[in-house]
């Protein structure tokens, strides 16, 4: 016992040896780097005279950061990962329990997010709720409605689109101009949206059918780009870049959400608010975003979806099966670009207002992001990423500590994508398939064990 | 009566005429014809570069070829030309499935999602195109277990029934190459084209493949056609041999016949310096015969 606890010992004072070395070194090396960029600046005094000003505090604070660092961390941090990946190479096989919560988690999101709205308007009242509900509830939720439709191109299929943000400016669009031109409801138009944008899902599905990864990429951009440019230029229709407002709202039931008599506050006897519009529009676009996981989920179980699939892996086997690459591509481009006009015209009812500037191809490569950082083809990776992502951005907003450390002229959504783009970096080093790397088969004989992220292909075109 | 049974027994499921395939200046086959019998196991030889994947890519249709023409008879009297057809019809409608000789499998999907694809437009019918599947239809549950069922068969044949619910990717290579014949068989084929399915297997896992070629051939009465270098293979299972060489058939017949055949040795080992003569003379004799009858 002695004698072991001896060991130890002496291995310590070994470690606590070898860490004060290294400290000193790390601080001489320190000293050596900053001693003429901290310790001496030149500077001008007030006769416009160059002079040396000697910082010794300062450099000191530099040397002894890095020697306290430098032996922190060869004390504790490098052990404490050396045991940790001992402990990982000892057992390797650690079988995952299945917990309620990881059985029942999607349940529990969908009543989360249902009570949402209540919950957020007990905290901060009707009209404190707006913010919370509209900015990021709704927000959020587009943007999971629309990553889960691009997921389907290209998480599912592997097409990879860079213009998918056309079809939800086809959606939008579909709403606002049928809408003021026609006077057709919002109930009308949301299923008509989405048939026009699918509709030119196919017209872009066409002539793409033949090429494959970075042609394909670079028409797809070029195809959003059309798109946003006709939206600009067809002046007589679109009104250019003054874009289409005063965009009827929706219903509910025919109950409208304004002042009348019969609107939605009067009838309910409520104080006269839009967050109880913004509330109906949160829950609208939670139902559409689970139509589209919905029919996401029937639809990777059916022949087309594994399909879609199969074409991500090897479009030669695909044919040699009999299946017909054509129509699966047109499909797989078609049911994507109908959940982006759905979400497109849901858009352009939330905002009353449509302008082409909603539809750059900044939005796509967001989009695409969000699919890429949650895992291609995972639902709920996808999801978990558009609530940081978005989410994320929105609450930078919210930060006003951060003008009190970088001073009042600090504005961090300035800094939305400096933060966005080093978020990506982040993820994609700490987990380069996404949030959710692996694939859940669709069929299984005895045991339904998730398909390993590096099995997987990107797909091709 | 002879008559009769002679007929009889020619019935070729596969026919082949005057094949040619051009590659730019490069005449890779060259009037080729044979005969695949119904219910034959028929092997296509030759050496490194003769042809033989490219007269199955012009069967299944990646290659459309620059002339000739390939007749499909199935059991039913149904007659398909092949090289009229686009290739994924060729699979869905004339029921010529194949193998490719580097493995093309779905690697991130499981084994039984990978025999499930290859049912793809069975299934397709009966979710009445995706539309009745998605509000729920029965019929479509139906036609989904049916189609479990039909990949545990073919699983269970080739002795993959262990690891049906792992990545296809992650099993081994002979595994790989039954499951791409397990896969072609459920697209319910009439023929089968296997192109070097014993490539870079080991002597048993060879002896295992033959096993399970002959059984496809017993048990559903598959046509099979193969290209293969692995001779065990080739002399054990086939029925009759085509050896093509240099695009040309330089012999076709019975695997002993084939074996003995002084030009298919001198296509594949050479000949000696003395034999050399006795070849060339041969050939210009052949020549000299081809001349005269254009002439």
């Amino acid at each position: 016992m002695a004698n072991v606890a001896s060991t130890t010992a002496s291995a310590g004072s070994e470690l606590t040896a070898r860490a004060l070395r290294e400290a000193v070194f790390a601080g001489l090396i320190t000293l050596g780097l900053f001693v003429l960029f901290v310790g001496l600046k030149s500077d001008q005094n007030i006769r416009n005279e160059l002079i040396l000003t000697q910082r010794w505090g300062l450099l000191a604070i530099f040397v002894a950061v890095a020697m306290v660092g430098r032996f922190l961390i060869v004390v504790y941090v490098q052990p404490r990962f050396a045991k940790r990946k001992a402990a990982k190479a000892a057992a390797p096989d650690v079988v995952k329990k299945d917990t309620f919560f990881t059985r029942q988690w999607p349940k529990i999101a969908v009543v989360m997010l249902l009570l949402y709205p209540p919950v957020i308007v007990s905290f901060v009242g009707v009209q404190g709720s707006l913010k919370w509900v509209d900015n990021f509830g709704i927000q959020i939720l587009i943007y999971v409605m629309l990553a889960w439709g691009l997921n389907i191109v290209v998480g599912l299929a592997g097409l990879l689109d860079l213009g998918y943000v056309a079809f939800y400016a086809v959606g939008a669009y579909s709403y606002a101009l049928l809408s003021s031109y026609f006077g057709l409801s919002f109930w009308v138009l949301l299923p008509v949206a989405g048939l026009l944008a699918a509709l030119w899902g196919i017209v872009l599905g066409f002539p793409v059918l033949r090429l494959r990864g970075d042609y394909l990429a670079i028409v797809t951009l070029a195809f959003g780009e059309i798109i946003r440019l006709v939206l600009i230029n067809w002046t007589e229709v679109t009104k250019g870049t003054f874009g289409v407002s005063g965009i009827a709202k929706a219903t509910l039931f025919g109950i409208k959400f304004d002042a009348s008599k019969d609107g939605f506050a009067a009838l309910f006897d409520l104080p006269l608010s839009s967050a109880y519009y913004k509330i109906f529009l949160f829950y609208l676009i939670l139902a559409l975003a689970l139509l589209t996981a919905f029919v996401t989920i029937r639809l990777r179980r059916m022949p087309i979806g594994r399909a879609w699939e199969a074409l991500r892996e090897d479009e030669i086997a695909c044919r040699s099966l009999g299946i017909n690459t054509v129509t699966t591509k047109l499909t797989a481009f078609a049911t994507g670009a109908m959940f982006g006009g759905f979400a497109g015209s849901f858009f352009a009812v939330r905002q009353g207002f449509v302008s082409p500037e909603s539809f750059v191809f900044l939005e796509s490569a967001v989009i695409l992001a969000i699919v890429v950082l949650g895992g291609m083809g995972s639902l709920t990776g996808i999801a978990i990423a558009a609530v940081v992502m978005i989410g994320g951005t929105e609450i930078l907003r919210e930060l006003t500590f951060l003008k009190m450390i970088f001073g009042p002229a600090f504005t961090p959504e300035l800094y939305r994508m400096l933060i966005f783009g080093l978020a990506m970096v982040t993820v994609m080093v700490w987990k380069p398939r996404g949030f959710v790397g692996s694939r859940e088969p669709t069929a299984f004989l005895r045991q339904r064990r998730a398909v390993s992220g590096s099995f997987t292909k990107e797909g091709h075109g | 009566m002879a008559i009769g049974t002679e007929a009889m027994k020619k019935d070729p499921i596969l026919k082949v005429e005057r094949l040619s395939m051009r590659f730019g200046g490069l005449m890779a086959i060259n009037d080729f014809s044979f005969e695949a019998e119904r219910g034959e196991i028929t092997a296509l030889i030759g050496p490194n570069g003769a042809g033989k994947t490219t007269v199955f890519n012009c069967i299944t249709g990646f290659y459309k070829p620059t002339m000739g023409m390939i007749t499909l008879r199935q059991n039913s009297g149904d007659e398909f030309l092949l090289e009229r057809l686009p290739d994924f019809e060729i699979t869905k409608k004339a029921k010529v499935a194949r193998t490719f000789q580097n493995i093309r499998m779905f690697s991130g999907l499981t084994v039984l999602e990978n025999l499930l694809v290859a049912q793809h437009n069975k299934l397709m019918r009966a979710s009445g195109y995706t539309i009745l599947g998605l509000l729920g239809f029965p019929t479509y549950r139906e036609a989904s277990r049916e189609s479990i069922e039909l990949a545990r068969h073919w699983l269970e044949k080739a002795s993959l029934i262990e690891r049906a619910d792992d990545p296809a990717g992650d099993l081994p290579y002979g595994a790989q190459r039954r499951l791409e014949i397990a896969r072609a068989m459920c697209t319910g084929p009439e023929l089968l084209c296997l192109d070097e399915p014993a490539a870079g297997l080991n002597p048993r896992e060879s002896l295992a493949l033959n096993e399970l070629l002959q059984e496809i051939r017993r048990d559903t009465g598959t046509s099979i056609l193969l290209i293969e270098h692995d001779m065990s293979v080739v002399m054990e299972i086939s029925d009759h041999v085509v050896v093509l060489e240099y695009g040309q058939k330089i012999s076709d017949g019975t695997p002993d016949f084939v074996k003995n055949d002084p030009k298919v040795i001198a296509a594949y080992l050479g000949v000696e310096d003395e034999e050399v003569d006795e070849v060339i003379g041969e050939i210009e004799e052949i020549e000299g015969e081809h001349g005269g009858t254009r002439q």
